[in-house]
């Protein structure tokens, strides 16, 4: 047994974890399979006590690539890291990245994974050919569009519940150049930023915008929002972009580092140094998609308590009314956010239970103190709740079953599809047993 | 670089296989288990190898097959400039004290028959006119400790043993590569409770991988063991007769 958590460090929960390089060995009898521990709640862990689970992170052999088709297939456990430095010095890019290049192929279906192209390519599962993987009576499986069409868009998004994941075959893109043309603009408040989201987001194939999200008043909402774009050849720098160093966090670092304060300074810091409005040029790819990933284990900043990461969606129309509430209401807690995060999102992926939805999704990155950070989050819950919007499974650790039942009614005819393929209930994660009731 | 690898196909030895794959060298894969060795083979190539990645079947408990293995590997590299051994064994000492035959296996693997393996890689690199040959020890050699005593004494002997050699023939143009690794989180250690300081495949692998390249002789990996193990190789008897780690 070993304590096992997501990025949030919160929950923890005590599981015995397999880990080995043969998968097919270890998801036999395994009730769950993890890859990299990127989500940041209860996704990837088994209820407290229960087990195993099978660690997919030794797992990350290639198996077969074609080069005039884009098409590469590999073991669920191979690390978007590794592909960067091999791909795209090559010239071709994962079709989808999420916010971190440490994450596990098989975690990025099994989230169902946006980025900042969202807007134009969709969530990751789009561009899923093929799954191989073991269904919970213990057979092996390929599936796709063709083959259990079914039970392939419940598992796009599915966070592990229909069963472990071995093979994963996608589709890369074709890019000009391995760097990226940015441009950033400065926006004063949130309507702008709304505006210049949803402006940018017809011409830029890639945009979010971060937000100081302690600014008030007339200033509420301003920001930054980062606009990219795949280089042209002839404005790229020839050589390939070398990997870069990153620092780390070496220990838990104690509450108060962490204070209303501290996260105001470095909001305004951050708000005057990236903020020169207009400021464009060429960006290291790694700087552009994978910021936080300079510092390694900065998940420590929050201490032995951790944190956890609100994601919504809500419908565009009253985005930015919406948005401004549950930017206020963020602001009358205790406890500021360092990161956070707004991204226009296009349209409803394949997966059944896939977040994003055509919208403007939120994210807040927050410490957890208990009673007050449940409290707040039932508080966004409700306004999300009653604007038609939803949240990100992968980063929840405290919404209770009613009411995420309630946001995303596509639930019952994902369980339903679970269960076809899982009567007996084999296949569990402490996230299941709060939210399906298994 | 030309690289005949023995334990390629998991842990570390994959890890520092991939790296040295993602950076053009060729490679002969030898090992005991065909359809791994294919697997990693064809991992290898997409990630860069030069030209085909071929393998030879070698399990280390039989070294009358040493040698036919080395031909082979031989031929399809047309000479090769480094060997990499990071097979090896481990079983917790418990299980080594309670079974005779499982300890007999794992001192045989882990000593006897590594060595005649490095034995046959000395000679060809030397016949060759030199040569890397990096081998996986362990921290595990430095100091007796009670829960790795016999999987370490085997570490030990075979530490002392790679020392040897490099005052021997390093004039001759034999470079070699001892690594200590501290703790690692591959599937040797799988359930083991990591200790502080615990590190990735990835991470051994890039060290080790400079150290290669520069024929460093001694290289711990992560590099924080080098204190850690300096100061346990400084505890006097008495502690260690009560620490139990
Ligand atoms: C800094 C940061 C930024 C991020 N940015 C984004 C973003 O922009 N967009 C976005 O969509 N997400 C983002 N995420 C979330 C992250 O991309 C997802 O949580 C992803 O699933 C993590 O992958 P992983 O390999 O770590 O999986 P884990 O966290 O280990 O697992 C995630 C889920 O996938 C399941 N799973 C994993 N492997 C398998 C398998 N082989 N078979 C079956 N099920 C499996 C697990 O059971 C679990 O439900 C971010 C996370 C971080 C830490
Ligand atoms: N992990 C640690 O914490 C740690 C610490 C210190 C030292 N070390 C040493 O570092 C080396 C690598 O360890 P690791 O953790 O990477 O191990 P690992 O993941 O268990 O991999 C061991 C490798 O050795 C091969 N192998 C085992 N027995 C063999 C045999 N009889 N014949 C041929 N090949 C054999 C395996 O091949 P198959 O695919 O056929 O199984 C596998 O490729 C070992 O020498 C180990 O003692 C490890």
């Amino acid at each position: 047994m070993a304590e096992l958590m997501g990025w949030g460090r919160f929950p923890r929960v005590e599981g015995l974890e397999l880990v080995s390089e043969d998968l097919e060995a270890i998801s036999r009898g395994a009730i769950l399979s993890r890859g990299l521990g990127r989500s940041y709640g209860d996704a990837s862990l088994p209820p407290q006590g229960q087990g195993p689970v099978a660690s997919t992170r030794l797992a990350n052999r290639l198996l077969a690539f074609n080069g005039d088709t884009g098409v590469l297939r590999a073991e669920a456990g191979f690390c978007l890291a590794d592909f960067n430095s091999l791909f795209l010095p090559l010239g071709w890019a994962s079709p989808v990245t999420p916010g971190t290049r440490y994450v596990s192929l098989g975690g990025m279906v099994a989230s169902d994974v946006h980025g900042k192209n969202h807007h134009v390519a969709g969530c990751f599962g789009e561009h899923v050919r093929a799954l191989r993987m073991r269904v919970a009576d213990g057979r092996i499986l390929d599936v796709s569009e063709n083959q259990e069409p079914e039970l392939f868009h419940a598992t796009l998004g599915g966070l592990g519940l229909t069963g472990h994941l071995l093979e994963v075959e996608f589709v890369l893109e074709k890019v000009p150049s391995a760097w990226v043309w940015a441009e950033n603009q400065q926006v004063e408040n949130f309507s702008e930023l709304i505006a210049c989201l949803r402006e940018a987001s017809d011409t830029w194939p890639m945009t979010v915008a971060w937000v100081d999200s302690l600014s008030k008043g007339d200033a509420l909402g301003r920001g930054i929002v980062m606009k990219g774009r795949w280089a042209r050849p002839d404005q790229a720098p020839s050589q390939a972009p070398a990997s870069k160093s990153a620092f780390s966090v070496p220990l838990d670092f104690p509450e108060w580092v962490l204070s209303k304060t501290s996260v105001q300074l470095f909001n305004r810091a951050y708000f005057c140094k990236e903020g020169k409005s207009g400021k464009s040029g060429i960006v290291h790819p790694y700087a552009f998609f994978y910021p936080l990933d300079r510092l390694q284990d900065w998940n420590r900043i929050y201490g032995r308590r951790g944190f956890i990461q609100y994601q919504c969606v809500i419908p565009k129309q009253d985005a930015d009314e919406i948005g401004k509430q549950l930017l206020k209401t963020l602001a009358a807690s205790d406890e500021g956010s360092f990161l956070s995060v707004v991204k226009d999102c296009g349209r409803q992926g394949k997966g059944m239970i896939s977040f994003p939805m055509p919208g403007i999704s939120l994210a807040f990155d927050v410490p957890m103190r208990g009673d007050s950070t449940r409290a707040l989050v039932r508080k966004l819950n409700e306004i999300v709740l009653e604007a038609g919007g939803r949240i990100y499974l992968a980063k929840d650790a405290l919404t209770s079953a009613e009411t995420y039942r309630a946001m995303d009614p596509r639930w019952e005819a994902w369980n339903g599809v679970r269960r076809q393929w899982d009567p007996d209930g084999k296949l569990r994660s402490a996230l299941s047993v709060r939210l399906f009731g298994d | 670089m030309k690289v005949v690898f023995l334990g390629a196909t998991k842990g570390m030895g994959r890890a520092l296989a991939q790296k040295m794959a993602a950076r053009g060298d060729a490679l002969v894969l030898l090992g005991r288990d065909a359809k791994s060795l294919e697997e990693s083979a064809k991992d290898l190539e997409l990630r860069g190898a030069a030209g085909c990645v071929h393998t030879g079947l070698c399990d280390l408990t039989r070294s009358d097959e040493f040698a036919q293995a080395f031909e082979s590997a031989h031929k399809v590299l047309e000479g090769f400039d480094c060997v990499v051994v990071t097979a090896g064994a481990f079983d917790s000492q418990d299980v080594l004290e309670a079974d005779a035959a499982a300890c007999q296996r794992l001192l045989d693997i882990n000593f006897t028959r590594t060595i005649l393996f490095c034995e046959e890689a000395r000679k060809r690199l030397l016949a060759q006119g030199g040569g890397k040959l990096c081998v996986f020890s362990s921290v595990a050699g430095e100091r007796a400790r009670k829960p790795v005593i016999l999987y370490g004494s085997t570490k030990a002997g075979l530490t002392y043993y790679l020392e040897g050699l490099d005052h021997k023939y390093h004039a001759l143009g034999l470079e070699v590569i001892t690594v200590k690794p501290g703790f690692v989180n591959t599937g040797m250690t799988a359930g083991l409770s990591p200790p502080p300081f615990a590190g990735e495949p990835e991470g051994v692998a890039t060290v080790v991988l400079a150290a290669i390249d520069r024929g460093r002789p001694v290289v711990f990996a992560p590099g924080v063991w080098c204190w850690v193990m300096a100061l346990i190789r400084s505890l006097p008897r008495a502690v260690m007769r009560r620490l139990n780690f």
